[in-house]
C-alpha cells in the first residue's frame, strides 16, 4: 500500500471512464426520477374561479383547488376583532391578520393542516377557528397555529378578487 | 461447508449437478445441521415464508381484478368482494394475511431479542431482517391505500406528509411522491406499481437472510456456539421440517379464525367509505402493526423531531448488535436483561395501545413516558447492562445441561464462575 505508483495514462483512462460513466448514468436516471413529478395535465389545473355571492357572514365554504381544499370564510366582525386583538408574541408563527387577508371580511386559505395534511374542522378548537382531528392542532380565526404539533399557520394561496362576487385562486 | 462433497447417485443427477449444482443445494438444505434444542419460537421463520408466499399468490390473483384508478379503485374492490368467484375469500386472506405477517414478524423479532440472535456473528442476518421489516411496512402501507377508502386516502396523506418535515427539500419530495399537489390518481398508480414490486424485493432479501443464516448456523435457546454437525445437532429434514409444519398448522388455525369469523376486526369501518379529499375522518389511525411508531410520532410536540424520533425508533435496531455489550447471548443466563426484556415488551404494547387512542391528556403523557423508555432501553440500559450484569453459568454444550444437569448442580459456584469466565474470554 505504501509504495507510491507514478500516475500513468491508464489511471487517467480509468478516471475519465468512471466520470463519463457517472454522467451517463445520471442522464439516464433523471427521466426516471422526474417522471414522478406533477405532469402537464396536473399543472394545467392551476387556477379556479369561485362565486362567493351566496356566502353569508359567519359561513364558510370549501372549494377544491389543485386537488386540495381551500376554505373561503366570510368572517363576522367579532371574529375579525378577535384575530386582530392577539399580540404577536403569543403566536408560534407570528403573522399579522392584516397580512393574511386582502379584504378583512374574507379569509381565503388552504384548508390543510400544516402538520401532516389533514383537513381541519371549522368553528372548533380552543381558539374558535379550526381544529385538526388528526393530531390535535388548534388554529385561530385567522388560521394561525396556536396550539398543537403543526409548525406554521395554514397557508394563504395566491388569489385575486376579480369583482365583489368572484375570487380567482391560483 | 461439509456438504460440498455431495455427489448425486443417479447418472442423470450427476450430469445435471455438474452443470448446475441445484442438487447440492437441496442436499445442503436437507442435511443442514440444526441445534437440537430449538423451541417453538424458532418456527416463525418458516411461518413467515408461508406468509410471504400467501401474500404473493393472493396478491397476484387480486391484481387480475383490481383497477388502479381513483374513479374505479373503490368499486373494483367491491366488485372483487361481490362478483368475482371466491373474491371475498382471496381478498380477506390477503388483507388479514398482512396482519398475520406482522404478527409473525413481531414474534420472530422478539425471539431474536430474547435469545440474542442478533449478536456476533449474526449481525448481517439481523440487519437484512430489519431491511425486510422496513420493506414490509412500506408494502403494507401502500397496499392499504389501494382500496381508496377514507382511511386509505388520509393514511396516505398523513404518511407522505411526514417527508414534508425535512427542511428545505421536504415540500419538493412530497410533491414528487404524490405526482401532484395532493394524493391523487398519479399517487395511486405508482403505489400500485410499488406494492407489486416490493414483495419480490423481500423475496430476494429472504434468500440473503437465509444464506447469511446458513453460514454460522442457527442460534439456539442456550445461545452458545456448537459444533456442527455433532450430537448437539439434528438434520433439518425431517426433524425441523416436521416441527415447523406442526407450528404452521397451529398458526393457520389462528389465520383462518380471522379470515372466516372476524375478517374486518383488524381494519377500520371508515375504509368502507370511498375516499373524499374534503373530509378527514374524525380519528385517523394506522393499522395495528404500525401503532407503536405512530404513538412515538405523536408524542413529540415538534413536527420534524416527531418524524426523526419515529424513524430512529426503527433504525436504532440496526445498531443493536453493538449497543448490547454483553458477551452472553441468551436471556436465559442473563437475570437482569431478562427483566428489562419483558419491560420492553410491555413498553411496546403500551405504545401500541396509546397509539390507537386520541393524542391528549393522560394518553399523551403515557405515550411520552413509553417513548422515552423505548430509547432509554436501547441507548442506556443495554450498553451498561453488559458491564454490570452478573450472568449465570453457561453450559459448554447443548447436551450438557441434559445429561450432566445433576452434576452441574452439585458443582461449586466457584467452578461454574471460572468456567463461565473462560468461556466469555474464548
Amino acid at each position: 500500500m505504501s509504495d507510491k505508483k507514478p500516475k500513468n495514462r491508464r489511471d487517467f483512462i480509468f478516471t475519465a471512464t468512471a466520470a463519463a460513466g457517472a454522467v451517463g448514468v445520471g442522464a439516464a436516471v433523471w427521466p426516471l426520477v422526474d417522471q414522478m413529478n406533477p405532469d402537464a395535465s396536473v399543472k394545467a389545473l392551476a387556477s379556479t374561479e369561485v362565486d362567493i355571492s351566496s356566502v353569508k357572514p359567519g359561513q364558510s365554504i370549501t372549494v377544491v383547488w389543485r386537488g386540495k381544499p381551500v376554505f373561503i370564510k366570510r368572517r363576522t366582525q367579532e371574529e375579525i376583532d378577535k384575530a386582530r386583538s392577539v399580540s404577536l408574541e403569543e403566536l408560534k408563527h407570528p403573522e399579522k391578520d392584516e397580512d393574511r387577508v386582502k379584504n378583512p371580511e374574507w379569509l381565503v386559505m388552504l384548508g390543510i393542516c400544516t402538520h401532516l395534511g389533514c383537513v381541519p374542522l371549522s368553528d372548533k378548537g380552543e381558539y374558535d377557528g379550526w381544529f385538526c382531528p388528526c393530531h390535535g392542532s388548534h388554529y385561530d380565526t385567522s388560521g394561525r397555529i396556536r396550539k398543537g404539533p403543526a409548525p406554521i399557520n395554514m397557508e394563504i394561496p395566491e388569489y385575486v378578487f376579480l369583482n365583489d362576487n368572484t375570487i380567482k385562486i391560483g | 461447508m461439509s456438504d460440498s462433497h455431495y455427489t448425486p447417485k443417479s447418472k442423470v443427477g450427476k450430469w445435471f449437478n455438474d452443470r448446475l449444482p441445484l442438487l447440492t443445494l437441496a442436499n445442503h438444505l436437507t442435511d443442514y445441521p440444526t441445534p437440537k434444542n430449538l423451541n417453538y419460537w424458532w418456527t416463525f421463520g418458516g411461518i413467515l415464508t408461508f406468509c410471504l408466499i400467501t401474500q404473493i399468490v393472493t396478491g397476484l390473483v387480486l391484481a387480475m381484478h383490481y383497477v388502479a384508478d381513483t374513479k374505479l379503485a373503490f368499486a373494483s374492490v367491491e366488485h372483487i368482494m361481490r362478483d368475482v368467484n371466491y373474491g371475498w375469500l382471496i381478498r380477506y386472506v390477503h388483507a388479514n394475511g398482512a396482519s398475520m405477517f406482522f404478527l409473525a414478524v413481531y414474534i420472530h423479532i422478539f425471539r431474536s431479542l430474547f435469545y440474542g440472535s442478533y449478536k456476533s456473528p449474526r449481525e448481517i442476518i439481523w440487519i437484512i431482517g430489519i431491511i425486510i421489516y422496513l420493506l414490509m411496512m412500506a408494502a403494507a402501507f401502500m397496499g392499504y391505500v389501494l382500496p381508496w377508502g377514507q382511511m386509505s386516502y388520509w393514511g396516505a396523506t398523513v404518511i407522505t406528509n411526514l417527508f414534508s418535515a425535512i427542511p428545505f427539500i421536504g415540500e419538493g419530495i412530497t410533491t414528487w411522491l404524490w405526482g401532484g399537489f395532493s394524493v391523487d390518481n398519479p399517487t395511486l398508480t405508482r403505489f400500485y406499481a410499488l406494492h407489486y414490486l416490493i414483495p419480490f424485493l423481500i423475496l430476494g432479501l429472504v434468500v440473503l437472510h437465509i444464506w447469511a443464516l446458513h453460514v454460522p448456523g442457527n442460534n439456539n435457546p442456550v445461545g452458545i456456539e456448537i459444533k456442527k454437525p455433532s450430537n448437539d445437532t439434528v438434520p433439518f429434514h425431517p426433524y425441523i421440517v416436521i416441527k415447523d409444519a406442526f407450528a404452521l398448522l397451529l398458526f393457520m388455525i389462528v389465520f383462518a379464525f380471522f379470515v372466516f369469523y372476524t375478517p374486518n376486526i383488524l381494519g377500520h369501518a371508515d375504509n368502507y367509505i370511498e375516499a373524499n379529499p374534503l373530509v378527514t375522518p374524525a380519528h385517523i389511525v394506522p393499522e395495528w402493526y404500525l401503532l407503536p411508531f405512530y404513538a412515538i410520532l405523536r408524542s413529540v410536540p415538534d413536527k420534524l423531531m416527531g418524524v426523526i424520533a419515529m424513524f430512529s425508533a426503527i433504525l436504532i435496531l440496526v445498531a443493536l448488535p453493538w449497543l448490547d455489550t454483553s458477551k452472553v447471548r441468551s436471556a436465559v443466563f442473563r437475570p437482569l436483561y431478562k427483566q428489562f426484556y419483558w419491560i420492553l415488551v410491555l413498553d411496546v404494547l403500551v405504545l401500541g395501545y396509546v397509539g390507537a387512542m386520541p393524542a391528549e391528556g393522560l394518553y399523551l403523557l403515557v405515550a411520552r413516558i413509553a417513548t422515552a423508555y423505548y430509547f432509554i432501553h436501547f441507548l442506556i440500559i443495554l450498553p451498561f447492562l453488559g458491564f454490570i450484569e452478573k450472568t449465570n453459568p453457561v453450559p459448554l454444550s447443548i447436551t450438557e445441561p441434559v445429561v450432566a444437569g445433576a452434576a452441574m448442580a452439585t458443582r461449586s459456584d466457584g467452578e461454574n464462575k471460572i468456567e463461565n469466565n473462560l468461556k466469555s474470554l474464548g
